[in-house]
């Protein structure tokens, strides 16, 4: 069983703490200066990668980023995290803006392939575009079974046990290897990478390669139109009675 | 608590143990004591002039004298502009060693914001306990321990920046943290042999083991010389018994490995006669003797613990000497003199958390119908903080990257940002309660907490007094030196006429208010410098026959720059008349040289943010013309300050009086053992 091996995606997004503005021209958010770190769901997902290698689990840890030369910092965060090496698919900044769920699940599906891997990690969803489509369309790619919003992992009899939490409550499946997992909130807590770790994560190897280099075409058929704030929240009415709530709510059209 | 006796023969050990280079003959004209007249040295200040006692030949003496120190501290004594240690502002991380720095900082700083309690760890009075097993496996106890020994390895720029997160976020871990790698081992980094690093550095890296700092007794605080711990060596020569107390000592309960300062007897292998010399020792806690007494109670950094520590009878193995037997001072002094920079470094973070805090509140409080960061008076503090801020963060960056650029005389400037960072901070602190009124003396928002922290700050690791008094005397020392020069010329007036007129003409024009030229123009950014003709004084003579003749002086304001010069020059004149007038006898002129150092602070000051603000406008930093406010602000107050105690100085009589006020006040006190008069009642 020791001889899974396992490629966790990690994105590199906006800091959370972040106070977000918009581009005046309205193409986009402020990136600019702006602090960046890894995609909390993808922590927990090198995190739980990590685990399963201290339990001996799986024998190796791969991270993998799409993106302009910046992504290298996050690798190397889930490098210092434990992962053993990294590989940085480099796409210019440009081109990065318009990287979609669809470019990198390619992507992904191709490094799977390539490296062989038995298991494929990543958050359930990224923190700024929220599009919880990534995991699902590499599995989709490779056919591989998929267990998304995994709050609890094991491998039980060659057969990878995730416990999904799903809108009604948890769902439990059994997934044949190779698979894909996405991470949710409850699934582990991601260590503190330490300062000795930092200093021995700049040994560890980091492979720079291109979408090309995979055969993978980036072009994207969505285009951003606008990026607006959303609407200043107005202030609410108080009424006296349910009679005059229900009479507001005819007046307004809700009912 | 022990009043350390500042007799004054206190400045005669500052210098007496200067050894002979510094103070020539000639200049000094009075033979210096002999051992039997020791009473009461004067530590901190006295054991860094110790350089060069422990060098055993004069020739070696004589090269160190020679060299010309590169400190712009010790130029601004003599007058002159000596530039390459502050100018440009200096940067000296390569990119490898900035990468690493930037993925430091955001686990560093996450730890202390998600899993660190600083007032938990305050009404603990201890570092809760997962949070201090959480520092160890961060790497946070061996941040400067090369990494082949298990540390993190980093530089002292590297190791600035790291602390300036701990100082924002709990000074008593940072305390806990700095007694143990800052000074508690630094002892075994810079003078332990191989063995010894090798022994002992890897489980101090990993926080396995804690170390401590321990040279304060109960009457030997500032007097660091007068130590009575005894190490007495073996016949054998194979170990030395170790007997004495020591006080306060921060991480005394916690640690394993102390760095111990004791007597030992040397004998002189000339005459065969014995003095007492302190060494340096590194005593582990299982060689059996070592106790410490409960945690002391304080007002502030409570987390940090504090105590007695007592060795009786501990056998230590001669192996354990740290350095060279009988240069435990310089081992001492050294140790404190590296980490000093820390400090400052730390406040800088402390004043910029606090700063956040007092802008949110006026930013967001409203009274009398306006928020209150609209009222002046609440403007001028804001402004006021945020400047001593950025001059001490200035200070601990240009500190540490002189020390990384290979710089060995940057004790002045050390000092000197010790005293000016604790003062800092304190007053920031202080203002910040002031702005948040009546919520700022409350528990909760946390501010009480870091006042209390924060007042050891001026206390400890070298009191700002002591400082005060080492900044002016090591900065008068050269002066003096050359001043002697000068005396041994007039004896020969026709053999040294060149040396004698340059000489005479400078004092001629220093005196004369025409400076001696000297200017920062092309040094410092054409922005802070106003252009063209009033940075030289060729500029100011014109503009001061104009106001004369009554035209109108077109606003004339002296750019930073030209104040910074102009400054130096009336700082210099001062402390030239000043060491003409008592020779050797400053050493105990303590009135006159607090006002010297603080002139040196505020200089010093006005420098390192020209420099600062300089490279950031000709970098172009988004924030540069902000700092050019700054810069241009604190320069017009602190030119303003300086010109005011340099011209106290200068008006004798008036200061004479003051000081013998002074004097005589203190002593009719002392007799009356208290207030003297009685309330305006009579009773």
């Amino acid at each position: 069983m020791a001889e899974l091996r396992a490629l966790v995606a990690v994105k590199r997004v906006i800091d959370y703490a972040v106070k977000i503005r918009v581009k005046p021209d309205r193409t986009g958010v402020v990136t600019d200066g702006v602090k960046h770190s890894m995609n909390p769901f993808c922590e927990i997902a090198v995190e739980e990668a990590v685990r399963l290698k201290e339990k001996k689990l799986v024998k190796e840890v791969i991270a993998v980023s799409c993106g302009p030369a910046q992504c290298q910092e996050t690798i190397r965060t889930a490098l210092a995290m434990g992962a053993d090496r990294g590989i940085h698919v480099e796409v210019p900044a440009a081109e990065a803006e318009r990287l979609g769920p669809l470019q990198v699940a390619r992507v992904l599906a191709k490094l799977a392939e390539k490296e062989k891997v038995d298991l494929l990690l990543l958050g359930k969803q990224a923190i700024d575009d929220d599009c919880n489509q990534t995991g699902q369309m590499v599995a989709g790619f490779l056919d591989w079974p998929q267990g998304t919003f995994a709050s609890q992992v094991t491998v039980e009899g060659g057969k990878l046990k995730v416990e999904r939490e799903i809108d009604g409550g948890l769902e439990t499946l059994h997934l044949k290897l190779p698979a894909v997992v996405t991470a949710d909130l409850r699934l582990n807590e991601p260590r503190y990478a330490t300062l000795p770790n930092i200093m021995k994560a700049k040994k560890k190897k980091m492979e720079v390669i291109k979408a090309g280099d995979l055969g993978v075409d980036l072009t994207s058929k969505i285009s951003v139109v606008s990026v607006e704030d959303p609407p200043q929240r107005t202030a609410g009415v108080k009424v006296e009675t349910t009679e005059d709530l229900v009479a507001k709510l005819r007046e307004i059209g809700r009912i | 608590m022990q009043a350390t006796r500042i007799a004054p023969s206190v400045g005669w050990q500052l210098l007496r143990l200067g050894g002979g280079s510094s103070w020539p003959s000639a200049f000094l004209r009075q033979p210096r004591p002999g051992p039997a007249r020791r009473p009461y040295a004067s530590g901190a200040a006295q054991a860094v002039l110790e350089k060069s006692e422990s060098l055993p030949d004069a020739s070696t003496r004589d090269k160190q004298a020679k060299a010309e120190s590169k400190s712009f501290a010790v130029g601004m004594f003599k007058g002159q502009l000596i530039t390459e240690q502050v100018f440009p502002y200096p940067a000296v991380l390569n990119e490898e060693q900035t990468q690493i720095l930037k993925e430091l900082v955001g686990p560093v700083s996450r730890f202390f914001k998600e899993v660190n309690d600083a007032a938990k760890n305050d009404s603990l009075e201890a570092v809760e306990e997962t949070t201090l097993q959480g520092l160890k496996e961060l790497g946070a106890f061996g941040l400067q321990v090369p990494s082949e020994l298990g540390g993190v390895g980093l530089c002292n720029t590297q190791y600035t920046r790291m602390v300036e997160i701990v100082g924002m976020h709990d000074l008593g871990v940072g305390i806990t943290l700095g007694a143990h790698q800052s000074i508690g081992f630094k002892g075994i980094l810079l003078f332990g042999t191989k063995a010894q690093k090798e022994k002992y550095l890897p489980k101090l890296a990993s926080g396995e083991t804690l170390a401590a700092f321990c040279l304060t007794e109960p009457s030997s605080g500032s007097d660091a010389a007068s130590i009575r711990t005894s190490a007495v060596p073996s016949p054998c020569g194979k170990y030395y018994t170790l007997n004495g107390s020591k006080i306060w000592i921060s991480n005394g309960g916690l640690a394993d490995i102390f760095t111990v300062f004791a007597k030992t007897p040397i004998t002189d292998p000339a005459t065969g006669a014995v003095k007492e010399k302190i060494t340096a020792f590194v005593v582990e806690r299982n060689f059996g003797g070592v106790t410490n007494g409960p945690p002391e109670k304080k007002m502030g950094i409570k987390a940090s613990n504090t105590a007695e520590v007592i060795f009786d009878g501990v056998r230590v193995p001669s192996e354990n000497v740290l350095g060279e037997v009988g240069s435990g001072f310089k081992v001492a002094m050294h140790i404190l003199n590296n980490g000093r920079f820390g400090m400052a470094a730390a406040l800088a973070g402390t004043m910029r958390g606090i700063i956040a805090k007092a802008v949110d509140h006026a930013a967001n409080r409203t009274q009398f119908g306006e928020k209150i960061h609209n009222f002046g008076l609440i403007q001028e503090k804001l402004a006021r903080m945020v400047m001593l801020q950025y001059v001490t963060e200035s200070m601990a960056y240009m500190v540490s990257a002189n020390m990384d650029q290979g710089s060995t005389d940057f004790q002045i400037e050390a000092a000197i940002s010790k005293i000016f960072g604790s003062e800092a901070a304190w007053n920031v602190t202080d203002e910040c309660i002031q702005i948040m009124g009546g919520m700022g003396f409350m528990k909760e928002p946390g501010i009480e907490r870091v006042l209390r922290d924060i007042r050891v700050f001026r206390i400890f690791e070298g009191t700002n007094d002591i400082l005060r008094l080492f900044v002016a005397l090591q900065g008068c020392m050269d002066k003096g030196k050359e001043l002697s020069g000068l005396g041994s010329a007039l004896k020969n007036p026709f053999g040294n006429a060149g040396l004698l007129l340059g000489e005479a003409g400078k004092q001629l024009r220093r005196r004369a208010g025409l400076g001696s030229g000297l200017s920062l123009s092309g040094i410092v950014h054409p922005e802070l410098s106003r252009s063209g003709e009033l940075v030289s004084n060729q500029g100011l003579e014109r503009a001061c026959i104009k106001s004369c003749w009554g035209w109108p002086s077109e606003s004339y304001v002296p750019s930073p720059s030209f104040q910074a010069v102009q400054a130096l020059e009336q700082f210099a004149t001062v402390v030239e008349a000043k060491l003409i007038k008592h020779k050797k006898g400053i050493v105990n002129e303590q009135f006159v040289l607090q006002r010297l150092a603080d002139g040196a602070i505020d200089l010093y000051a006005m420098v390192v943010v020209l420099s600062r603000a300089s490279r950031s406008l000709s970098e172009g930093h988004p924030t540069a013309q902000h700092e050019k406010m700054l810069c241009d602000t604190w320069c017009i107050e602190a030119a303003a300050r300086i010109r005011e105690n340099m011209a106290a100085l200068q008006s004798d009589p008036q200061q004479q009086e003051l000081f013998r006020n002074f004097k005589s006040i203190s002593q009719a006190l002392v007799e009356r053992g208290g207030v003297v008069t009685s309330n305006p009642l009579g009773f």
